[in-house]
């Protein structure tokens, strides 16, 4: 008994050709549409590569423009043959291989939902990455003079800005290291010796951010030094001052910027496999319906159309006993030779 | 005397109708990349529009749209003649259509050279503008108490981040006002008293600026206080010291990026409006070619086309005149003369007054924000 058994006469069948047609030419702008989402995450990594140490990994972006091409060519494929379809001199080349080309779009749209959700997975290794490189990239923060550190500055105060966030975790975090060079330390002042002789590194630690985690939203002008003495500053209580500099850290506000842009998508890309899957059906219907007609000579005759021959259990145990038999292969012919020794004998 | 004078074979006048056809298709997309413009160039401009007095610079994004969705309009129109064209029992029914709609497309061409060189003329008008809101945005930078005034400090806050500038013609804007609302200063203290009682209009005023005017690429960090005292800081020499703050001022930034913006535009709007003159010369030769033809028996023969039967100036008094008859109703005196009408105010304000009864000027303001 067939699995959503249809039957088709020549306008049903033409009119199935037609639609699934159009719909291939959708999927293949989706392909295109996944490519360019790989691309684009791709280029966003690659643009804060700084930040994450340079380690982060392109898998998933790389597997995603993978993905997109691969869509096109087999759209593009499924296409042509349903273009074909509708001539049956042109179909009879395709007939051959159209069996294992469905094989083919299967295991695609299997290939197409782990990447979706692999997009979804990939926070968690990024958190790790981007909580490493932030580390890395505050301690390298006054490191102006030296090559290849000389634009970290620059760079966390950039994204400092952007992202409206303020150190790893916190602003407090600005506290713990030494930002500002020894270029511009005054070692001969008093205060500059008490402050190194505070604790064992010899680190010049202030609790002062850099200018880049001012708000610009706050009523009053930034309060970046001192930030912890009240009396430092005329009617401050930095308890409750909300809007002086960002609260956020700034390794949450990228998590919270990828993970935005990776589940959108994630979810474009399980849109995608929806589409793939219907443009599968479609054409296993314009296959089946096209192989079963009841004149095979008159194009015009009625023919019907499944998704499976059998059920989907009987299809299953099919494939199983399939490849049972095929791994059995050679004992059995082995022991047909033995018989046909032994009655020639 | 004859204006483009031209002999159209029977095949000629088919190609000719073809080419029409795809070149008023592209003409249609050239106005609607024009609309675009016009549109994307009036939000930018409402963007930053808190910065800026007047609104005078608004014309020209204004017109750039009108033009657009004339140019659109118009190009359609000429693809549906031109179709018609080669049919001569479709043909005559544009007859009464084609004057008005000669007459319109080109002062609708007119407009779209025009605000071309609007876009390059009102430099001074935005700077001018600029000068003055940037001027009252440092002066209610502090006034973020005040309602209506309460954003003005993230407004420039911002505005210098994003544009990398600082103050309005350099830094030194901030040390003339006071920047700090005075809830935040502490009137019992020395410093402060003394630097009231420093000038007439008892303000606080310091050699400072914010923290938006600090530039990210200093190798150290910014120093926005005393800024022009080399001993409060280590190793500062503030007459070298090049990349602590941004150099540049607002007013100088900002229209360094409106004038880029509108080049590029008036660049795209100079091809679009070439595009559209080549259309109505070929609508025009093709309709002069087949009104030649009208009412033969054989329509393959060949004809003559032309652009204009009279001369410019005649032609052009020919189109003007029921015009300003509609227009002048009610004036008594005779029009004598008719070339003085034709300048008609988009931006500028002159005086309208009376018309002068021999001459008749009038100032017709279209468009105005």
């Amino acid at each position: 008994m067939a699995l959503m058994k249809v039957k088709f006469d020549l306008k049903k069948r033409v009119k199935l050709a037609q639609m699934l047609w159009l719909m291939y030419w959708f999927s293949i702008m989706a392909g295109v549409l996944v490519f360019s989402m790989g691309l684009f995450f791709k280029i966003e990594l690659r643009k804060r590569s700084e930040l994450m140490d340079n380690n982060e990994s392109h898998f998933v972006p790389n597997i995603l423009i993978g993905v997109g091409l691969l869509a096109c060519c087999l759209n593009a494929c499924g296409g042509k043959i349903c273009y074909d379809s509708l001539d049956s001199t042109k179909f009879v080349k395709w007939k051959s291989i159209l069996n294992p080309f469905l094989i083919c779009c299967l295991f695609f749209n299997f290939l197409l939902i782990v990447t979706a959700v692999m997009c979804f997975a990939m926070r968690i290794p990024l958190e790790f990455t981007l909580a490493e490189g932030l580390k890395n990239g505050m301690k390298y923060y006054k490191d102006t003079d030296t090559p290849g550190r000389c634009y970290m500055k620059r760079t966390l105060d950039l994204m400092q800005m952007e992202f409206r966030c303020c150190g790893n975790n916190n602003y407090k975090d600005w506290f713990e290291i030494q930002w500002v060079s020894n270029r511009y330390l005054d070692f001969s002042s008093k205060e500059v010796k008490d402050r190194i002789s505070s604790n064992v590194d010899g680190k010049y630690l202030m609790d002062g951010v850099p200018f880049s985690c001012c708000n610009p939203s706050s009523p009053r002008p930034c309060i970046q030094q001192q930030i912890t003495n009240n009396s430092a500053h005329y009617s401050y209580e930095h308890h409750t001052e909300e809007l002086n500099i960002w609260k956020r850290g700034c390794r949450d506000a990228l998590v919270s910027y990828y993970g935005g842009m990776m589940n959108t998508i994630g979810i474009l890309v399980l849109i995608v496999t929806l589409l793939q899957i219907a443009v599968m059906i479609g054409l296993q219907y314009v296959n089946t319906s096209l192989s079963t007609l009841v004149n095979p000579e008159d194009p015009e005759s009625e023919s019907e159309g499944w998704i499976l021959e059998k059920t989907v259990k009987e299809t299953f145990t099919d494939i199983m006993a399939k490849m049972k038999a095929m791994g059995k292969g050679n004992q059995v012919d082995e022991g047909a030779n033995e018989e046909a020794v032994a009655t020639v004998s | 005397m004859v204006v483009g004078k031209m002999k159209l074979t029977f095949q000629k006048r088919v190609k000719l109708a073809q080419y029409l056809w795809m070149l008023s298709w592209f003409a249609t997309l050239g106005g609607a990349v024009t609309f675009t413009l016009g549109c994307f160039l009036k939000t930018e401009l409402r963007r930053r529009g808190e910065v800026m007095d007047n609104t005078d610079i608004h014309c020209v994004p204004n017109t750039l749209m009108i033009v657009g969705l004339a140019s659109m309009g118009i190009n359609y129109f000429a693809s549906r003649i031109c179709q018609d064209a080669l049919d001569p029992g479709r043909f005559p029914r544009w007859k009464t259509f084609l004057k008005p709609f000669f007459g319109c497309s080109v002062f609708f061409t007119t407009l779209m050279l025009i605000s071309v060189i609007l876009s390059y003329a009102m430099k001074g008008s935005l700077e001018t503008s600029l000068k003055i809101g940037l001027k009252n945005g440092i002066r209610f930078y502090k006034d973020t108490d005040t309602p209506g005034r309460c954003f003005q400090k993230q407004t420039i806050d911002r505005l210098q981040m994003e544009f990398q500038c600082c103050g309005n013609s350099n830094y030194k804007d901030w040390f003339e006002v006071q920047w700090i609302s005075n809830r935040y200063l502490d009137f019992s203290s020395k410093e402060v008293k003394d630097r009231i009682k420093s000038n007439v209009d008892g303000r606080y005023l310091i050699d400072g600026v914010p923290f938006s005017c600090c530039n990210p690429s200093s190798p150290r960090p910014c120093i926005q206080y005393r800024i022009t005292n080399n001993t409060a800081h280590y190793n500062y020499e503030h007459q070298t010291e090049e990349l602590n703050l941004f150099i540049r001022g607002c007013r100088e930034a900002l229209v360094y990026y409106y004038m880029g913006l509108m080049n590029t535009i008036g660049a795209v709007v100079l091809s679009v409006f070439l595009l559209q003159c080549s259309v109505l010369a070929s609508v025009r030769l093709l309709q002069t070619s087949m009104e030649a033809v009208a009412g033969q028996e054989n329509v393959e023969v060949d004809s003559e086309g032309y652009l204009l039967e009279k001369g410019v100036k005649e032609t052009f008094m020919e189109y003007v005149d029921p015009v300003l008859k509609l227009l002048w109703m009610n004036q008594p005196g005779p029009l004598q003369t008719t070339e003085h009408t034709v300048t008609w105010f988009l931006c500028f304000r002159l005086h309208s007054g009376t018309p002068r009864p021999h001459t008749g000027l009038k100032s017709i303001s279209i468009i105005k924000y």
